[in-house]
């Protein structure tokens, strides 16, 4: 326990920066998936002949071992943090995408005829109908995307892109248990928290009228 | 008026859901279009407000091609009232009951007035329900939620899908009811789809029968149970049905006091002895200017009755109810 308290502190700078890597890569994937995988979602609700096909691809991504995907992605883009970018962006995709689509499909069809039947636009019916009460799918789809970016990016530092995968991989070289754990605890309570904390957004985001089902 | 020209509508499949359909849906009545399932009449319904579009044909609102209007626009001054009631759950029944006036942009403070207006109307109390959500309420309270938002924008023309048929026996009747009271103050042109013969009978001034696409005849109750046009609308009607309100004919308005109407009405009425036949009462009502009669025996004033409770009376004679043998 000493140990460990005293690796802390004597390797704080790298933990430190690592656990900034680590918030980074995670942070930027997952905005940029959702950037990505909301819009897509919602298009694919709109024209669900190509709901199949596009939902495919991801989950065929999803399905490739994260080390292996990083492995691929190597001599196609070298390495740093863009590759890694690009590696945790994938697999953030399929969670939100498929949330998303479930979530609009799974609109009642008679809410929405009702909604077109009294006058409202496409956009009026996505905005005042459909998204609102998708949103909580959504959120959860996020959620899920969260925890698994969080925990992936700890493979970034075989593509040289640091976070606290850094820390844990240089701890198993150098036999230092201390600095293992000094990377993977910070892994692990960040994975946590972010859970934690967005299972409470979406429990806020679900419309006060539908909680009484 | 709604007119129907030559209206044909072929799916894409090849099944032709209206064959050349032509007619005309009066303004200010309730006119109820019945037929069996798949009979085509939620399709030619849904024409009304374009959310069906005629294959051929056209489909006009006082002699204006409903082509030429622009559709969001037409629809929000078109009430609409669905047979899964269709109300938002996330949001209020203020928020509901708002939705076409909020479209049109009108003031919040007109909205307000005419939404807790109508909320009154179909009573349901505003101070109770309107900061409500529409999963609380009863399936008979939605509708009538259902039913104030489809009035809200204060349309001419309001088309009801099977509004009732998905609630429960009791609740249905009230609406049914209701709805024919609402009609009577506001007297807008409803067109209200049903598969339920009874209800037809009850609420419509016009009915029309459709099957296979096709009209089979468009008249009063009393024209479809007097003269159905053939055996297609014998059949749907019921022999039964036909019979007993044909042997009508021979009992007297007195056998009726079960149903005659207590409170005051302050309209113009005709006055009649109860010691005539119930067919002579109904052939006034169906007079044009006639809507109640005013009953006399010998000696004093008994009641009134109108149309819809003697229709109430054949339909309770029919289920077997003892209060009219």
């Amino acid at each position: 326990m000493t140990d460990f308290l005293e690796t802390i502190q004597s390797r704080s700078d790298l933990i430190q920066q690592a656990f900034l890597e680590h918030i980074y890569l995670s942070f930027v994937a997952l905005a940029i998936g959702i950037a990505i995988a909301l819009p897509l979602g919602i298009l694919i609700a709109r024209y669900r002949k190509y709901a199949e096909p596009v939902i495919g691809v991801t989950a065929v991504f999803q399905t490739i071992p994260s080390l292996a995907l990083f492995g691929f992605l190597v001599p196609l883009m070298g390495i740093g943090s863009n590759t890694a970018l690009i590696a945790l962006i994938i697999y953030a995709l399929l969670p939100i995408l498929r949330n998303t689509y479930t979530g609009l499909t799974s609109v009642d069809s008679s809410i929405i005829e009702a909604g077109r039947g009294m006058g409202m636009t496409r956009t009026q019916i996505l905005k005042q109908i459909e998204f609102p009460l998708a949103l909580p799918f959504i959120m959860a789809g996020i959620r899920t995307a969260t925890v698994l970016t969080v925990g992936i990016a700890t493979l970034a530092t075989f593509v040289g892109a640091g976070g606290l995968g850094d820390v844990i991989y240089r701890g198993l070289q150098s036999y230092n248990n201390s600095l293992v754990l000094a990377g993977a605890l910070p892994v692990a309570l960040l994975a946590i928290s972010f859970d934690f904390l967005l299972k409470w957004v979406e429990k806020k985001a679900t419309p006060k009228g539908m909680k009484t089902q | 008026m709604i007119r129907f020209d030559q209206v044909t509508k072929r799916f894409a499949d090849g099944t032709e859901a209206l064959k050349d359909v032509s007619l005309t849906i009066p303004t200010g009545k309730l006119t109820v279009i019945i037929g069996p399932s798949g009979c085509g009449k939620t399709t030619l319904m849904k024409m009304i407000n374009h959310l069906e579009v005629p294959t051929s044909g056209d489909v006009l609102i006082d002699e204006q091609s409903i082509k030429d209007r622009d559709e969001v626009e037409l629809r929000r001054s078109i009430g609409y009232v669905i047979q899964r009631i269709g109300l938002f759950p996330h949001m209020t029944i203020a928020k509901n009951a708002a939705l076409v006036p909020t479209l049109k942009g009108w003031s919040a403070e007109k909205t307000k007035k005419r939404v807790s207006e109508l909320m009154n109307i179909t009573g349901l109390d505003p101070d109770t329900y309107l900061h409500r959500f529409p999963l609380e309420l009863s399936g008979g309270q939605q509708q009538r939620v259902g039913v104030v938002r489809a009035l809200a924008g204060d349309p001419n023309i309001v088309l009801m899908d099977e509004p009732f048929s998905a609630l429960d026996p009791i609740s249905r009747e009230q609406l049914q009811d209701e709805l024919r009271n609402l009609q009577q103050r506001i007297q807008k042109t409803i067109v209200f789809v049903t598969h339920d013969m009874d209800e037809a009978l009850k609420i419509a001034d016009h009915i029309i029968v459709l099957r296979a696409g096709e009209v089979e005849q468009v008249g009063t109750a009393h024209d479809l149970i007097h003269k159905p046009a053939n055996d297609f609308v014998r059949n749907f009607i019921g022999q039964e049905r036909i019979n007993r309100q044909r042997t009508f004919g021979q009992r007297k308005i007195s056998e009726l006091s079960a149903y005659f109407i207590q409170a005051k009405i302050s309209e113009q009425v005709v006055s009649i002895k109860s010691s005539e036949d119930i067919e002579k009462a109904i052939a006034l009502l169906e007079e044009p200017l006639t809507d109640v009669l005013a009953i006399y025996t010998d000696e004093e004033f008994v009641g009134y009755i109108d149309q819809t409770s003697i229709l109430k009376a054949v339909i309770a004679k029919e289920e077997g109810v003892s209060s009219y043998d």
